[in-house]
């Protein structure tokens, strides 16, 4: 994606970003124990550019998304926001540079039944950050609103205009979500799984739409989900993460054609293919995920890795690093030893 | 729903948005009403109601015109024609007289429309109290919860009758009086905490999350996105707050701690004072205001019913 | 093994509303052989699962069975009682639904859960023999065997799940229907239950119904597979057939929306239109108003449900979208 100059330079930058929670109550264990729900993370994003960040559910991904949309404030960290006055901290904003913050990141949501207030009609809806920006006044923010819903296909738009989130579909009202979403013409867009509520059929037309807008109205998209085959579609680099941590990032098809991390290789041959010929590989690692409380200082997939021996033990977490040079970075000690496999 | 549909002409004038949103309340009514008329629970609550609201705005029209207001005025009047108060029901008197002489049907239907003012501002008074304090204290949790919620509790403890008895040694309650004193208990009591549990279950939605990523502060997600969501159980909590409200009303002028000129429990009090109450040859000296107290608890107590039962979400999806 | 297992001829239930009667089956006959695998695949809405929920007679009360016959083991069990349909449901056809992790009871033993469903199914088996049996069940579904002592709270979701199929496998049924068991678990935690569940169906000759949304699962478990769509089914065949030889346009569209992380990344087919609504189903074939290739008569008659090739079966006037 860095054709032109224009997307070559950076939107967004994490640096060191931890959130931790309190695992108990803390009345009488003095509060020491912590769930390490994101922690250590550093990546960049690129203008225009659409990042996807997957993993199983409890790995971090929605933390994360509501760390960059400053849903929650993070526990360390910094994410820096490229704007034309130079870079704003989210995670140290003032009140005032939130109001700016909110006109230049939006966020679309999971469950398109429960993002939208049932009170309000869709205008209100899609309309609502202009209101509490004060931009426009009705008349324009009609048309800008009935525009929208043109453009992300709910035609006529004067049809959907005054109708309620129920009276909708459940593809609809997703649409609505990301007519919401665009409305300010954010430069950043978090995207929660925006599609996994949606039906197959209802779902391609979702994704196309999103697709298609953020190369026309060049927005950058972090696309959370915990599905590999929809982030192949919509992602131009993919992030894995697991316990909280990243473990692979790189070019899509880079990382679904040659998964490093061990994670990553089970993760992709666990997905179910559609042909029944295909024989999938066998997934060798075992159980579940835990949750990271109070996570020992070694690598956070030690006690499942098929690879792991003394050394990971008695090392911290490896570092996210690019050895190969191609823009492909992996979090383990051996994924070089074990590339042939 | 076809209906909604708006046309594309009314985009060419917005100026018309505050007429398109008053068509949508107007429908929104609609449809509310018909299924509230679906239910025989809340249409017999609303038949009585209007029964009465009738009996309101008969009794003027009738001092004014057939009653002479010599011998019917509520609490003046007195038919010197008749030599023994109190007297049974006649033709001249259809509920008979009370032992001061005066009209029992006209106490009766003078009193109905101060019951309807003091349910409508106990509710008002309660539900505006409530709602408010129920958003913020669900919204901003922590100490400014603990504080209300333990104010709530100190309330819900008062005993009620004691504490009218003090107030009326302290000043004259009337019935605008009554009136607030039971919408505040209710607003900072009971009607908080339950309102407060339901704004905890809007608080956690997503399109809270929605609102505040839209740029929306406290303020305008409590009152456009929390609140109006809370409107439906709090409109319920208004009826219930009227039958206890008539309810009190009852106890506390039977007990003659209330100043007011006539009300039915000053109908129940008086028969009392002159020795009557447990005279059930004198049947129509008690029996008009108490069935017209249950009546009308009764009455907002099914409405209240009849509208649980469509915003119920079991019986919302169509 | 000439007769089959469960035969579902003509089946049609609807549901009535407040807004009218919603046909959410219509029509449909199929049937399952002995250790055999069926997939139901769909959209929501589809009618899969109230197909489920038909054959176990475990509809709502404003559902009800309008017309066909669900003969299983040569028995219509349509006229059945609520106490007859017991004996089936446990013995016969047992079923795992995608809530059904969560039913355990939060305050008895795993253990003890299934060994009160096997007091009460086989009441002469002595409680050795029953801890004996649940240790077997835990091991066919790839629990611990000491995990029985345990309570529900202590397992995940994808043991918990296991667990609930061990329960449905505890009085031997002939066959499990199973309703999107895995929808609610993660990626690895699936793909072991899936295997697991493969593996057990082998290994006890038992026939399955398993029903999803998600056509890559599909493709894993199924022998058979079935595609509904607004109440009716679409196309039925083998896996293979399904997968590489579609009939049905419908059939088509769904294989090719469906994204995957292998092969080449081709460019997904975009179905316009949502699915209709079943209170006010579109006229003669259901899929008209969404399919390329309609024309007058699909709007007016209803395809009939007939072979194409032997035990290939789709309800289409234009199979693979040929214009006669």
């Amino acid at each position: 994606m860095s054709e032109n100059g224009k997307n070559t330079d950076t939107l967004i930058e994490v640096k060191d970003l931890s959130k931790l929670y309190p695992a108990d109550s803390g009345l009488f264990s003095g509060g020491d124990t912590f769930i390490h729900a994101v922690s250590g993370l550093n990546f960049s994003i690129k203008r225009g550019e659409s990042v996807g960040l997957v993993g199983e559910s409890g790995c971090g991904k929605t933390t994360t998304g509501k760390l960059l949309t400053r849903l929650i404030e993070p526990t360390e960290g910094s994410i820096l926001l490229n704007t034309e006055s130079g870079d704003m901290d989210i995670a140290t904003m003032t009140s005032k540079e939130t109001k700016d913050f909110r006109r230049r990141v939006q966020m679309i949501f999971q469950d398109p039944y429960e993002s939208m207030n049932p009170r309000l009609t869709i205008y209100d809806t899609v309309a609502e950050p202009l209101d509490v920006q004060g931009i426009g006044n009705i008349s324009e923010r009609q048309a800008r609103v009935s525009e929208l819903l043109q453009t992300v296909g709910l035609t006529p738009a004067s049809s959907f205009l005054f109708r309620y989130p129920h009276e909708l579909s459940g593809g609809q009202r997703q649409r609505v979500a990301i007519a919401r979403a665009l409305v300010i013409e954010p430069d950043f867009i978090v995207a929660d799984e925006p599609t996994s509520m949606l039906d197959v059929s209802v779902r391609t037309g979702v994704m196309k739409l999103m697709q298609d807008l953020a190369e026309r109205l060049e927005v950058t998209t972090l696309y959370i989900t915990h599905d590999l085959a929809v982030a192949r579609y919509m992602c131009d680099r993919i992030a894995v993460m697991y316990l909280g941590k990243i473990v692979e990032i790189g070019e899509t098809e880079e990382v679904l054609q040659n998964p490093r991390h061990p994670y990553t290789k089970a993760l992709l041959s666990a997905v179910p293919i559609p042909d029944p010929t295909y024989k999938r590989e066998a997934v060798d690692i075992k159980g579940g995920v835990s949750k990271p409380i109070n996570p020992p200082a070694r690598c956070r997939f030690y006690p499942r890795c098929p690879w792991a021996d003394d050394y990971c033990e008695s090392h911290d977490h490896p570092p996210l690093e690019d050895k190969s040079g191609d823009i492909h970075f992996t979090s383990c000690y051996h994924w070089e030893d074990n590339l042939e496999k | 729903m076809a209906e909604t549909t708006i046309t594309g002409s009314d985009l060419v004038k917005p100026d018309s948005l505050w007429r398109i949103r008053l068509r949508l309340s107007w429908q929104a009514f609609k449809k509310n009403a018909a299924l509230f008329a679906e239910n025989p629970v809340g249409l017999i609550g609303f038949a009585i109601i209007l029964i009465f609201m009738l009996m309101a705005v008969a009794h003027p029209i009738l001092i004014n015109t057939v009653w002479d207001p010599v011998i019917y005025d509520p609490v003046t009047g007195i038919d010197i024609t008749i030599p023994f108060h109190p007297s049974p029901p006649s033709p001249t008197h259809l509920l008979g007289t009370d032992s001061f002489g005066r009209d029992v049907l006209s106490q009766l239907m003078f009193s109905t429309a101060s019951e309807f003012a003091l349910g409508a501002v106990a509710a008002i008074v309660t539900v505006l109290i409530a709602t408010t304090i129920g958003a913020v204290a669900a919204y901003y949790g922590g100490i400014i919860d603990t504080i209300f919620m333990r104010f709530a509790d100190l309330v819900v403890m008062t005993p009620f009758v004691t504490l009218l008895i003090v107030l009326s040694t302290l000043f004259e309650v009337g019935m605008i009086e009554l009136a607030i004193i039971i919408g505040l208990l209710g607003g900072f009591g009971s009607t908080t905490i339950i309102i407060k549990s339901q704004a905890l279950t809007v608080k956690v939605r997503t399109y809270i999350e929605a609102a505040r990523i839209a740029g929306g502060g406290d303020a305008r997600i409590i009152f456009r996105h929390i609140i109006p969501n809370l409107l439906p159980l709090s409109f319920l909590y208004m009826m219930f707050t009227v039958t206890s409200a008539i309810f009190s009303e009852a106890v506390l002028s039977f007990f003659g701690l209330l100043n007011i000129r006539m009300s039915w429990g000053l109908m129940i009090f008086t028969t009392q004072f002159s020795g009557y109450l447990l005279d059930f040859e004198k049947w129509w000296l008690i029996y008009p205001a108490s069935v017209a107290i249950t009546a009308m608890c009764a009455a907002f107590y099914l409405v209240g019913r009849g509208i649980d039962e469509i915003i119920n979400p079991r019986l919302r999806r169509r | 093994m000439t007769e089959p297992l469960l035969q579902v001829e003509n089946l049609t239930m609807h549901y009535t509303t407040r807004a009218g009667e919603l046909s959410a089956v219509d029509n449909v006959s199929f049937s399952l052989k002995k250790g055999e695998a069926l997939g139901l695949v769909g959209e929501s809405g589809c009618g899969k699962t109230s197909v489920a929920l038909t054959v176990l007679k475990l509809l709502p009360e404003n559902g009800y069975i309008k017309e066909g016959k669900i003969i299983v083991n040569g028995k219509d069990i349509v006229p059945y009682t609520e106490q007859e349909m017991r004996k089936v449901r446990w013995g016969e056809i047992s079923m795992v639904f995608q809530a059904a992790m969560n039913a355990l009871n939060p305050v008895y033993r795993v253990g003890d859960q299934i060994i009160e469903a096997l007091e009460e199914h086989q009441p002469q088996m002595t409680n050795k023999e029953m801890k004996q049996k649940v240790t077997e069940l835990f091991e066919l579904v790839g629990l611990e065997s000491a995990l029985m002592d345990r309570f529900p709270h202590e397992f995940s979701g994808g043991m918990r799940q296991r667990a609930v199929i061990a329960m449905a496998l505890s009085c031997g049924p002939d066959m499990i229907i199973a309703d999107e068991p895995t929808t609610a678990l993660d990626v690895i935690v699936q793909d072991s239950l899936l295997k697991e569940m493969r593996e057990f169906q082998d290994q006890l000759g038992m026939a399955m119904i398993y029903i999803s949304h998600d056509v890559g699962v599909i493709a894993e478990v199924s022998d058979r597979v079935g595609v509904m769509y607004a109440g009716r089914l679409a196309e039925m065949g083998t896996a293979e057939e399904i997968f590489h030889d579609p009939i049905h346009p419908y059939t088509m569209a769904l294989m090719s929306s469906f994204p995957s992380t292998v092969g080449e990344k081709t460019d997904l087919v975009l179905l316009p239109g949502e699915p209709p609504d079943l209170l006010n189903p579109p006229t003669g074939c259901r899929f008209h108003p969404r399919c390329p290739y309609a024309t007058d008569v699909c709007k007016e008659e209803q395809p009939e449900f007939k072979e194409h090739s032997p035990g290939h079966l789709a309800a289409c006037w234009h199979p693979r979208g040929e214009q006669s």
